[in-house]
């Protein structure tokens, strides 16, 4: 295999913590805990949770807005919270962000062409003849025509303004970008044209994407590799195909289970229950309280992501991954 | 600043210098300024006596004298020259020393806000000390250290108005600076100091000049007042302070020379505060939006266009014909454009379109809760078991709201009231429309709580909103939706802020309800998927119309308007990876500028020109479908 282009390890966040004045323990929040993956380059890795379970944390770390309070991040071999400390740039010029919200990510002062110059002027030391050249280029990817130059935020449609953003993050010539839920915020008609405008981009500039997002089919449909995220760690990773066919964490099954399809019987939940408290977090699985295989060993021990190994590449965190029995109320993927 | 605010607006508002003209005592005010103003520039030009010139045989003469326009004072000197070179230093000290207190009180609160943390600490504490000072002993005692005199009077003023400046700006940005479009400038390689200076700073100008309005008043008073004390002017410069000070002297045998700058003090900054508070009013982006202005309770309705009720049909809901619209400016939006809906007993009807299709509005607009102004119902008939709607008093409507037909709305957390315990608020529900005592109506809460699924019912009604996660809070919403067993449920969207897991909770919950209670639900989104989980009947709208109806399999399967086609077609689905999605070219058309014919031409594949001809009517394909196409998908001939 090919030398990832970002190897995450063990990463740890914790908000909070720390101890008083007086030394007493001040209580902390696990955002993120233990994380560790590998990002190939030219692949999508789609990142997919409910809220809190530290999917945007994790993405802020990996662009250097945040910094891990325990494990590293490396981007081909240097660690980023290193870099960032003594120049941010050089991160930024590598890896770019792409908000959820278009319009609060724009501001509403500036003009596209003062917005979109930024990065051009502040991060590839373009000239002003070589900036409008650029501008133009930038343009034409995403499909906005040029006299949008001179408009400011509140003037476009949310897909107009995301384009704008995705723009803004391709005129710093990076890798990899990472894309904040990029199409939550857009009417089901706007999403479909910046999802393919996303795939386009990423073949003609040959970027690699991380994908966040909490909507499994956005996710399905445009990633190689998928990371469920529960409660600040990683539940099950492998091959996008391989976990949407034969998911190997019981809470995946349920996101499976419970997301709205057309034509699809409602499926309800058996379990119902809440996310465990941050402040007190369970022993055992994070998600033995809503679990249908839960037992007394899920309860007291926390499962490793080497727990259950389904191919390769494929692991889960879970000690009674559900079988292909199981797997087979699945089917209806093919019969749909 | 108002070259930044009307560019921004210049087309659809009126501009920032005509809403100032509209406030009469603001323009008053800045007649009466720009005359002050004016007279103490053009000062050194007037043939005036010297003001400074004492001619003791002159003293005390009565204003109209001759010679002496205002007369003079205890030294002979002419007053009516000592006022307007008196204007001159007065108006120069506290607008410098406004400018001092803006520049250095709004660097002190961009930096604290935005810093954060320790630095934020250290100013605002640094700040605080200032506050604990009276002013005017602070001003007293900067003066007792650095000497009396104009220029160490001004220092003063502006000292002990900087934290004005420093909280107001520390606010705003505290703000800004947790917004997506600063850490995106940070990714786009701008430094600190450069994010501060050209991504906040143009954002937090207009509260530095609406502090600075509101203030400028205060600080000349200020300045008169150190004069007054004499600490500022020192004689024998003139100065409206000093000038008041010197008169007090005399003011038994001649009251003029105290009074004649008192008035023109008093002048000077009445028109400066009626002024300030016109630059406020325009520049205040919450006055502008109209945020301020509180809607009326109930939709406006023109009942000259309104149509008679239609026959009694069995329906518990039948809206014929609705039109609804906003005037912004000199525009109309036509949000709703003549939609029908009717809807059976225990029935589900969904209605499906992308944002400003003008779902949401048709169902804000049964209950009149369409807010006026902007909005109006401009047509149409509405009723509800048979009831007419729009021809109701506003205390009939009072009643069903809540009663008989009730509402859930997207976010649970700004439907529910941050103060008070779930409990509480449903109590409060029920109580609206049922004589129950608190006792009782307690326990009915407690029971709905029960309903709707969460946990320990009893200790939740102590619970307050924050505390509970958001699948609970949209619970204890639906359970007081359910409190006096409405008969209509109107849900706007109900779970689209929540995530997957707790939406197939919520979903199976209202379905559940249904069923047990027999409630008729219009439940509105903008997901297939969750339509065909919950509902028996479908409408489509687009750009104001309902453009296909049916029952949910019909539509979903085998959709006869394109657009329906294309809406369906460009989410992607779960199992489908592989598909190219079939994106929609284009963006819906504006709702004050509808393109003649079928507002979905432009953007429909299958347009032909006669398409874009006449409006398209709703056509009936029988089995209670319809569809608002001229040319319906295959299967559909019509």
């Amino acid at each position: 295999m090919t030398a990832p282009l970002i190897r995450i390890d063990a990463v740890e966040r914790i908000f909070g913590g720390g101890r008083t004045l007086f030394g007493r323990m001040k209580p902390g929040v696990h955002a993120v805990q233990n994380v560790s993956l590998d990002i190939y380059p030219g692949e999508t890795l789609g990142i997919v949770g409910e809220s809190g379970c530290g999917k945007s944390t994790l993405a802020r770390i990996l662009i250097g807005l945040d910094a891990p309070t325990g494990g590293t991040v490396r981007f081909k071999g240097e660690d980023i919270a290193a870099i960032t400390r003594k120049d941010f740039n050089r991160v930024a010029r590598r890896i770019q962000y792409v908000f959820q919200d278009p319009v609060s990510s724009l501001n509403p002062r500036k003009t596209v062409r003062a917005i979109l110059e930024a990065p051009l002027k502040r991060l590839r030391g373009l000239g002003r003849r070589e900036r409008e050249a650029r501008l133009n280029e930038l343009l034409d990817a995403v499909n906005l025509r040029t006299e949008f130059l001179e408009r400011y935020p509140h003037e476009f449609s949310g897909g107009q303004a995301q384009r704008i953003a995705i723009a803004r993050a391709l005129a710093a010539g990076p890798d990899l970008i990472v894309l904040d839920e990029p199409v939550s915020a857009l009417d089901v008609s706007v999403q479909a044209q910046v999802l393919n405008l996303l795939e386009d981009l990423k073949g003609r500039f040959g970027l690699t994407y991380v994908f966040i997002s909490h909507d499994l089919s956005v996710v399905e449909s445009v990633s190689d590799r998928v990371a469920v995220m529960y409660f600040g760690r990683i539940a099950e990773i492998g091959p996008s195909r391989s976990i949407f066919a034969d998911p190997h964490h019981h809470y995946t099954r349920l996101l499976l289970d419970t997301a709205p399809a057309p034509g699809r019987p409602l499926h309800a939940p058996g379990t119902e229950g809440d996310l465990p408290d941050p402040y007190d977090p369970p022993k055992g699985c994070a998600f033995a309280a809503r679990c249908p295989a839960a037992d007394e060993l899920c309860r007291s021990e926390r499962p490793g992501l080497d727990a259950a190994v389904a191919n390769e590449g494929h692991s889960a965190a879970c000690f009674h991954p559900p079988g292909k029995a199981a797997a087979g109320r699945h089917s209806r993927n093919e019969k749909t | 600043m108002s070259g930044v605010i009307s560019t921004r607006r210049a087309s659809d508002r009126p501009d920032a210098v005509r809403l100032m003209l509209n406030n009469r005592l603001a323009t008053g005010g800045l007649v009466v300024l720009v005359a002050m103003v004016t007279l103490a520039l053009l000062t050194p030009l007037l043939p005036l006596h010297d003001p400074n010139a004492t001619s003791p045989a002159d003293r005390l003469m009565r204003p109209l004298s001759e010679g002496h326009l205002l007369g003079t004072d205890a030294l002979g000197r002419d007053i009516f020259s000592r006022l307007v070179w008196g204007l001159r230093v007065t108006l120069a000290v506290g607008l410098s020393a406004t400018l001092i207190a803006a520049f250095v009180g709004s660097a002190v609160g961009l930096v604290a806000g935005y810093a954060g943390g320790r630095t934020d600490n250290v100013l605002m504490r640094g700040i605080d000390m200032l506050m604990a000072f009276p002013y005017i002993l602070l001003a007293l005692a900067i003066v007792a250290v650095l000497g009396p005199g104009l220029i160490n009077a001004l220092y003063a003023i502006a000292v002990v108005n900087i934290p004005f400046f420093a909280r107001n700006i520390r606010g705003v940005t505290l703000g800004l600076a947790r917004r997506d479009f600063v850490d995106a400038a940070r990714l786009s390689g701008k430094s600190h100091a450069r994010i501060l200076s050209t991504e906040i700073l143009p954002n937090v100008a207009p509260v530095i000049v609406v502090t600075m309005s509101t203030t400028v008043g205060w600080m000349i008073l200020e300045t008169a007042g150190l004069s007054f004390l004499g600490l500022g002017a020192q004689p024998p410069q003139a100065d409206l302070g000093s000038m008041l000070g010197d008169g007090r002297r005399v003011l038994f045998n001649a009251p003029h020379v105290a009074l004649i700058p008192g008035i023109a003090i008093f002048l000077l900054v009445m028109s400066i505060n009626l002024f300030g508070d016109g630059v406020r009013d325009v520049l205040d982006p919450r006055l502008k939006s109209g945020a301020l202005t509180r809607p009326i309770g109930r939709t406006a309705i023109d009942r000259s266009a309104t149509d008679a009720p239609i026959a009694k049909s069995g329906n518990v809901l039948d809206v014929s014909g609705l039109k609804a619209q906003f005037d912004v400016g000199s525009r109309t939006l036509h949000a709703v454009d003549g939609v029908d809906l009717s809807l059976a007993p225990g029935e589900t009807l969904g209605i499906v379109g992308e944002s400003g299709s003008g779902k949401s509005v048709t169902a804000m607009a049964i209950m009149g809760l369409v807010p006026t102004p902007p909005g109006r119902i401009a047509g149409g008939a509405i009723q509800l078991n048979g009831e007419d709607l729009l021809a109701a008093t506003d205390e009939r409507i009072r009643q069903l709201r809540g009663g008989a037909v009730s509402h859930v709305f997207q976010d649970p957390l700004s439907t529910l009231h941050p103060l008070f315990t779930v409990g509480d608020q449903i109590v409060e529900a029920i109580r609206a429309h049922q004589p129950l005592n608190h006792r009782k109506a307690r326990e009915r809460a407690r029971e709905l709580l029960a309903l709707v699924r969460i946990p320990n019912a009893q200790s939740r009604l102590d619970a307050y909103p924050h505390e509970l996660s958001g699948g609970m809070r949209q619970r204890v919403v639906i359970a007081m939706a359910l409190a006096n067993d409405a008969g209509l449920l109107i849900a706007d969207e109900p779970t689209t802020a929540l995530d997957v897991t707790v939406q197939a909770q919520i979903l199976t919950l209202i379905n559940r309800l249904r069923r047990d209670k027999g409630a008729s639900i219009l439940f509105i989104t903008h997901d297939f998927g969750v339509v065909s989980a919950i509902c028996d009947r479908v409408a489509v709208m687009y750009a104001g119309r309902i453009v296909e109806t049916g029952t949910t399999a019909q539509i979903l399967n085998d959709p006869a308007h394109p657009y329906t086609r294309k809406l369906i077609d460009c989410v992607p689905v779960l199992g489908k990876p592989d598909r190219r999605l079939d994106a929609i070219e284009g963006l819906p058309p504006p709702a004050d500028d509808l393109p003649d014919g079928c507002a979905f031409a432009p953007r429909c594949p299958y347009a032909r020109p006669d398409c874009r001809k006449d409006d398209v009517p709703l056509f009936d394909l029988g089995d209670e479908r319809g569809a608002r196409c001229l040319f319906p998908l295959a299967g559909h001939a019509s």
